[in-house]
């Protein structure tokens, strides 16, 4: 155990109160051992629910940063705002497609403002998943639904980006709604699954489960032992297994 | 190798280790290119390691229940203590329950299983509350990476996916369960599908496929390394798009009420960190609450949601109602142990699958890298307190080398990046190149396989109350394979968001709701004489040094208890 002497700290600011912490430690930890206790602002802990969202300066530097609180190390002079609450602008939708429409003006005409983005890029700038957002707010923009999905995929909606916008764009709302209508309408649908559902459909398992229902314990692990293993580097849909009662 | 720059972002004393770890590397990589491999356990030995060093074996790490319906069941001593643990004053204190708010059906949980169940409720055409603790999201779901196990494909079928879960789970599932689970997994997919839930796919749509643990085919179906984050929020996006569903956030179940006849008919409310209580009175409930990751189950880290505090199981136990396969918690064996960023996270087992290995502090490997979960997690165990093997990290815990750069040179430079994009991007943005740094990792708490014991139609043993994902029991009997979680909590969801639909419909209004179900546990409490000044649920976990004046594990926490997620 190190002995405190020997612990290296640095001092930040939460709440307007100065604390010293060890280094080696993200804000989230720092501050929880410091004897603050979070309701709101943490969630997963692991950087994927965006529940976490910090904006921050360090000592004199003008620049204004963002992270997730469960990321970010500390560093000395850092000056911590969370992000509670945020009011999010989110038009509601059922996923239809009424005929005169299109997926991607569908998308537009629920976000009309990200065609006043004016292109500063400070939401590209902030975003702590190193999401290009003003591209993708672009592509939406552009109704280039699939880059928008692509580029915004990794988004855990911290909205730290629509808290900077100018232009007040809700850019992770219009990007669900831009991977939704992708994914929904414009993305290959999977026929194999149709064929799965109807097997399912027609019952044609019901007389295999009877069967191995009626199964012993000792037989079903003979069963189960004798599994034969589909080979990785098999392209789905070309291998078959030499026992096929079971399909 | 690393350069001295990236050497620099170790802590000074583990750089020491880290020189012994590259020294190693051409000589274990020749090893692997000759076909050697570091000799796995024998089925006698792989049995006196678990028992030796397993947390499921370790002395006192389980207690049987002395109370309750499931009195003499063995489960971990923190979950017993909550199990027998009293309500809070202010319930105990309540006179009379004013009804505040009444809804057909009440969902406690917002997290797969319980939004699930909230919109097939609310398309059977009833109104619904979910009520959640935190944000409407914040949950395991959103967290889980892997993917999502469906039997959809030529090769492979409901009954073959049957027989992976079965022997996953020992052969301790139950049957009916396991059935309907692999039967509607397409049905799941393609009502995924058609919410605009994005999959990996080829350009004709079929989807992309590969291996877990324990499975017989490839059927793990993914969105990137963020399946279950891209499930989260279609999910979510979909239920806030229906207007007979309201959502409550930061409100947590504390009780369930029931009435004179013992039928469930909604529940307490805690408004978090307000001291708050309200009733909500409902025709039907669903219990969607999660599981217990965040007890830290003899202090292991966890790769768990703050919010994994074990309440559904808490409360449904008080009102009476059984519980199974509690007795094995899941443990994955490399959870991350440094960088502190990252604690308790897990490094997905493609990593070891690839090649990379597990080595101790000299460089050394000490178990073959791909024995199965409970056997590398008492593996890893053993070499740093047995033996005292394992790297020291800055707040003195321990873990084992994952030499993840061997990767880069027995499959190519770029496999990594490609292979992992998700991982790597995020490592990267931390400073941590995975190409060239090893990282130390350590077991971590990853799944509660049992709990609530449930119906085929996610019926519990309580008139009115259905159940569904982590906090309930029976479908993955002893142990989860990787995959079956996410399927799991579309599949009973709905389940239990049907049934409750249509319990509501045919049996209308419950009677007067009371808690006449928590004097009968406290009588049972006093007439075994189990004292105990625990009060529970206790909503999140307590991390600092004050204790935190809303958690209810009052007085029993052990001095410089590391609730952290370090291993201590």
């Amino acid at each position: 155990m190190d002995s405190l002497e020997t612990v290296k700290t640095v001092d930040i600011i939460y709440d307007d109160v100065s604390y010293c912490v060890p280094v080696d430690r993200t804000v989230l930890s720092a501050l929880e051992e410091v004897g603050i206790h979070f309701i709101r602002s943490v969630g997963c802990r692991g950087g994927v629910c965006g529940a976490c969202t910090i904006l921050y300066r360090v000592g004199s530097d003008y620049t204004l940063k963002a992270a997730l609180m469960c990321q970010e190390m500390v560093q000395d002079g850092m000056s911590i705002l969370p992000l509670p609450f945020f009011p999010q602008r989110k038009q509601p939708h059922r996923l239809d497609l009424p005929e005169s429409e299109t997926p991607d003006y569908r998308v537009l005409n629920h976000y009309p403002e990200v065609n006043g983005c004016i292109m500063c890029g400070e939401c590209t700038r902030l975003c702590p998943m190193g999401i290009d957002v003003m591209g993708y707010v672009g592509m939406v923009k552009r109704g280039d639904l699939r880059g928008a999905s692509e580029e915004s995929f990794t988004c855990v909606q911290c909205q730290a980006c629509a808290l900077r916008c100018p232009a007040q764009i809700s850019q992770p709302n219009a990007a669900m709604m831009a991977r939704r209508y992708h994914a929904r309408y414009q993305a290959p649908q999977a026929e194999h699954l149709s064929k799965a559902i109807e097997r399912i459909e027609s019952k044609a398992f019901d007389a295999g489960f009877r069967r191995l229902r009626r199964l012993d314990e000792d037989e079903l692990r003979a069963l189960y032992q004798r599994r034969e293993r589909e080979p990785t580097d098999a392209h789905p849909g070309t291998w078959l297994p030499e026992d096929r009662s079971m399909l | 190798m690393m350069t001295s720059e990236e050497m620099m972002r170790f802590p000074e004393e583990m750089r020491p280790s880290l020189r012994m770890v590259e020294q190693s590397r051409n000589d274990r990589v020749a090893a692997v290119r000759r076909g050697e491999s570091y000799p796995s356990l024998s089925l006698t030995d792989r049995e006196a390691w678990l028992e030796e060093f397993h947390p499921d074996y370790s002395y006192g790490g389980r207690r049987a229940l002395r109370v309750g319906p499931s009195r003499g069941m063995e489960v971990p001593v923190e979950l017993a203590e909550l199990l027998e643990s009293k309500p809070r004053r202010i319930v105990q204190q309540l006179r009379r329950i004013e009804v505040e708010k009444r809804v057909d059906v009440l969902v406690i949980g917002g997290g797969g299983a319980g939004t699930a169940a909230a919109i097939a409720a609310a398309e059977a055409g009833q109104s619904v509350l979910i009520a959640t603790k935190l944000r409407h999201g914040d949950s395991n779901t959103l967290m889980a990476e892997g993917g999502i196990q469906v039997a959809d494909h030529e090769c492979d079928s409901p009954l073959q996916h049957f027989l992976d879960v079965l022997g996953g789970g020992h052969f301790t599932n139950d049957r009916d369960l396991v059935e309907i689970l692999v039967t509607e997994g397409p049905l799941v997919l393609r009502w995924l599908e058609e919410q605009g839930m994005q999959f990996d796919k080829y350009p004709t749509g079929r989807m992309k496929v590969r291996h877990g643990g324990g499975t017989s085919r490839q059927r793990l179906h993914s969105a990137g390394d963020v399946t279950g984050l891209e499930m989260m929020r279609v999910l979510q996006d979909h239920a806030e798009s229906l207007e007979t569903i309201e959502t409550l956030p930061f409100h947590a179940a504390i009780e369930l009420l029931t009435d004179e006849r013992g039928r469930a008919v909604g529940a307490l409310l805690e408004q978090v960190g307000k001291n708050r209580v309200m009733a909500v009175q409902a025709k039907s409930v669903v219990l969607a609450t999660g599981g217990f990751g965040r007890l830290h189950v003899q202090s292991f880290p966890t790769s768990n949601h703050y919010g994994a505090t074990a309440d559904g199981l808490v409360i449904a136990y008080r009102a009476g109602l059984p519980l199974r396969d509690l007795e094995n918690s899941q443990f994955h064996p490399t959870g991350i142990a440094y960088p502190e960023s990252k604690t308790g996270l897990l490094i997905t087992e493609k990593f070891r699958g690839l090649g990379a290995q597990l080595l101790n502090r000299h460089g050394d490997q000490f178990v073959f890298s791909l024995e199965p979960r409970d056997v590398t997690t008492a593996a890893i165990i053993r070499e740093c307190k047995e033996y005292d093997n394992g790297v020291a990290t800055p707040s003195d815990g321990r873990g084992v080398w994952l030499d993840i750069p061997m990767i880069e040179l027995l499959h190519g430079r770029g496999t990594i990046e490609k292979e992992f994009p998700g991982r790597f991007k995020e490592f990267m943005h931390r400073g941590i190149d995975l190409r060239t740094m090893p990282l130390l990792s350590y077991p971590t708490l990853h799944y509660q396989n049992g709990g609530v014991s449930i119906t085929p139609d996610a019926g519990t043993d309580m008139p009115g109350l259905f159940a569904a994902g982590e906090v309930t029991g029976g479908v993955h009997g002893k142990n989860r394979l990787m995959g079956n979680a996410l399927l799991e909590i579309l599949v009973f969801g709905l389940h239990a968001g049907r049934s409750a639909a249509l319990f509501s419909q045919e049996m209308g209004e419950g009677g007067y709701p009371g808690l006449s179900h928590l004097e009968a546990f406290l009588s049972d409490l006093d007439e075994r004489s189990v004292n105990t000044n625990v009060t529970a649920p206790s909503l999140l976990p307590s991390y600092g040094p004050v204790e935190w004046p809303l958690t209810g594990i009052n007085g029993d926490r052990r001095d410089n208890d590391d609730l952290t997620g370090r291993f201590s």
